[in-house]
């Protein structure tokens, strides 16, 4: 049985803002279904009692005083902007056209 | 004068250091390799001429005032371009970045700066550091010094191919699953993962968070040691920064290079010693085993029964955290933006942007990961194998009660022929077998040349316990000191 269709990759891609072509739906669908049918093994050795581990690293919060430090410059933040306007990044619209 | 681009690190500093060259005349000459050699390499997707002459030149005039300097000062470096430079640009290996040019420097390169490095320029890669043969490059494949029909490793294959073919003595890497070790073995250098958290992260182009491990790529363990010393160390502003103090790693190359072995118990990994590498791999690596005993080691079989399940686990992870981290790339702030002509919305616009700027393996991986943290497929993928990355954890900690260090292959298989593995991704998953288990675990790993096989160089893994990389250091260094340096075809 296929573990992931093409449909299912089309809305994958949706939710990661991908805008996938009909040709890479074809190849990918193909390819996904290889690589998670191989990786479906993680389940063969896994029993509930076995805690997860996220990071090798024990994390914590880190948190520090809210006092202003230098930071970059305004412009040097815009710098690498595909389009700013009044010292700001300029993005494109937000809202749809009403239907 | 000596061709100083033939020089280990270790001996190019000491030119320095004696006067007998400048670091300027060294920075120069290492230019003009790269000028004669890396159109047919493609190791460089940036070279930096004229930051490397101020930068060689500022190492010249503190060392002329009479300033002490540290042991690398004035040595050329080679940098992965997914470390963000101050001024210089910085791609990933991505269109989505093309141009770029980051208003700051990564932790490790302001080290590198303030130890009087000189960064020649910046290294190709797989785009994002995804892929194991550097043909996922938006700008085209490097290629293996020892033959320019074969692939260099991924993802680091610029930085290992530009010591191969000697267009500097030194690079920086990063290893997410085996992204400087896989490429040190098949290019015939060295190529060290140090503890996750001993090497800062702040300021690397994320792909996998708890996965990347910035590191050192040279040709000699010595210099691997001594650029790890330049690199590593805690840096509050990575919260996985580990406030430790570094192990001597460079006392430790030194111990090793002297031979002696004697005490030390080295644990062969039964599950990575024979099956699934290529009979020239195996035997390579069984002869340097032998190697090791000579020199006193003591070599015992130890079993990792989960280490079958790494690969699996860390291609479910590695997707996972990367679809979260490349979310950012989304036409606002800073690289590519696609499709703004005023009639599109943002979401439409970030779409079209993200088609365009990415290429095949990171969408591959982006929806593989988008899958396995999605509703309903999440306990059944992540969540399984982030319990098998607690069963690999145990297998390390199991295994090294009983030994020092864990050996194995680096690779499976020597450097293939470019293109022989793109249409089937799994088959070039394979590729990172070996290396996976350490990136998982969380500590260090070095990979060793150690002999050829049909004429190519074969990688020797060496992995040793979270914070102890100077076991590491000193095991590689005494295999070194039994089996040589390769010296790869001229170009």
């Amino acid at each position: 049985m296929a573990a992931i269709s093409r449909e299912e990759v089309a809305h994958l891609a949706r939710l990661s803002r991908l805008a996938v072509t009909e040709q890479e739906l074809d190849l990918f669908a193909g390819q996904l279904d290889v690589i998670l049918q191989a990786v479906a093994r993680v389940g063969e050795v896994v029993a509930e009692d076995i805690p997860p581990t996220s990071h090798s690293v024990p994390l914590t919060n880190v948190l520090r005083d809210d006092v202003e430090v230098p930071c970059l410059t305004p412009e040097d933040a815009l710098a690498g902007a595909p389009d700013a306007e009044d010292g700001r990044f300029r993005v494109p619209r937000i809202l749809e056209e009403e239907a | 004068m000596t061709d100083v681009t033939r020089l280990t690190a270790t001996q190019v500093a000491a030119l320095i250091a004696s006067g007998e060259a400048s670091a300027t005349e060294v920075a120069q000459a290492h230019l003009d390799r790269i000028a004669a050699v890396d159109d047919r390499v493609h190791a460089f997707l940036h070279v930096d001429a004229e930051g490397a002459l101020v930068a060689a030149r500022a190492v010249d005039q503190r060392r002329a005032s009479g300033e002490a300097l540290g042991p690398l000062a004035g040595v050329p470096v080679a940098v992965k371009d997914i470390v963000t430079t101050r001024g210089v640009p910085t791609t990933a290996g991505s269109k989505i970045l093309e141009g770029w040019r980051p208003p700051y420097d990564a932790t490790i390169v302001e080290r590198m700066r303030a130890a009087g490095l000189v960064m020649l320029g910046k290294t190709n890669l797989d785009e994002f550091a995804m892929g194991s043969s550097t043909e996922y490059s938006a700008y085209g494949p490097t290629y293996n010094p020892w033959d320019l029909t074969r692939i260099p490793g991924g993802s680091g294959g610029g930085s290992a191919a530009a010591l191969a073919a000697y267009e500097a003595p030194l690079a920086v890497g990063t290893d997410t699953g085996g992204s400087i070790r896989q490429p040190g073995a098949v290019t015939g250098t060295v190529g060290a993962k140090p503890t996750y958290g001993g090497t800062s992260r702040y300021g690397l182009i994320a792909f996998s968070s708890s996965l990347d491990t910035p590191g050192p790529c040279a040709r000699t363990v010595e210099d691997a040691a001594l650029l790890h010393a330049v690199l590593a160390g805690h840096d509050p502003r990575d919260s996985t920064s580990i406030p430790q103090p570094v192990p001597d790693v460079v006392g430790a190359a030194r111990q090793g290079a002297t031979g002696d072995l004697t005490g030390v118990r080295i644990g062969l990994v039964r599950e990575f010693s024979g099956e699934g590498a290529e009979p020239g791999v195996t035997a390579a690596f069984r002869d340097a085993v032998d190697a090791l005993t000579k020199l006193g080691a003591e070599v015992v079989e130890v079993s990792c029964p989960h280490f079958q399940y790494a690969l699996p686990a860390y291609y479910l992870i590695a997707p996972s955290e990367c679809s979260s981290n490349l979310a950012r790339f989304d036409g606002v702030r800073y690289g590519l933006r696609v499709g703004d002509d005023g009639a599109k919305a943002l979401e439409e616009v970030m779409s079209l942007t993200r088609e365009a700027g990415f290429g095949p393996e990171v969408k591959r991986r982006i929806i593989i990961g988008t899958y396995a943290l999605s509703s309903g497929y999440y306990d059944a993928y992540y969540g399984q194998a982030q319990k098998v990355r607690t069963l690999i954890t145990r297998d390390f900690t199991a295994a090294f009660e009983q030994v020092d260090v864990l050996v194995s292959p680096t690779t499976p298989f020597v450097a293939f022929p470019l293109g022989s593995r793109t249409s089937d991704p799994y088959q070039m998953y394979l590729a990172d077998l070996f290396t996976i288990p350490t990136n998982l675990y969380g500590g260090p790993g070095i990979s060793v040349p150690c002999g050829l096989s049909e004429g190519l160089p074969v990688g020797f893994q060496i992995m040793a316990p979270t914070l102890r990389d100077d076991r590491m250091y000193r095991v590689a260094a005494a295999l070194e000191s039994a089996v040589g340096t390769l010296t790869p075809p001229a170009l």
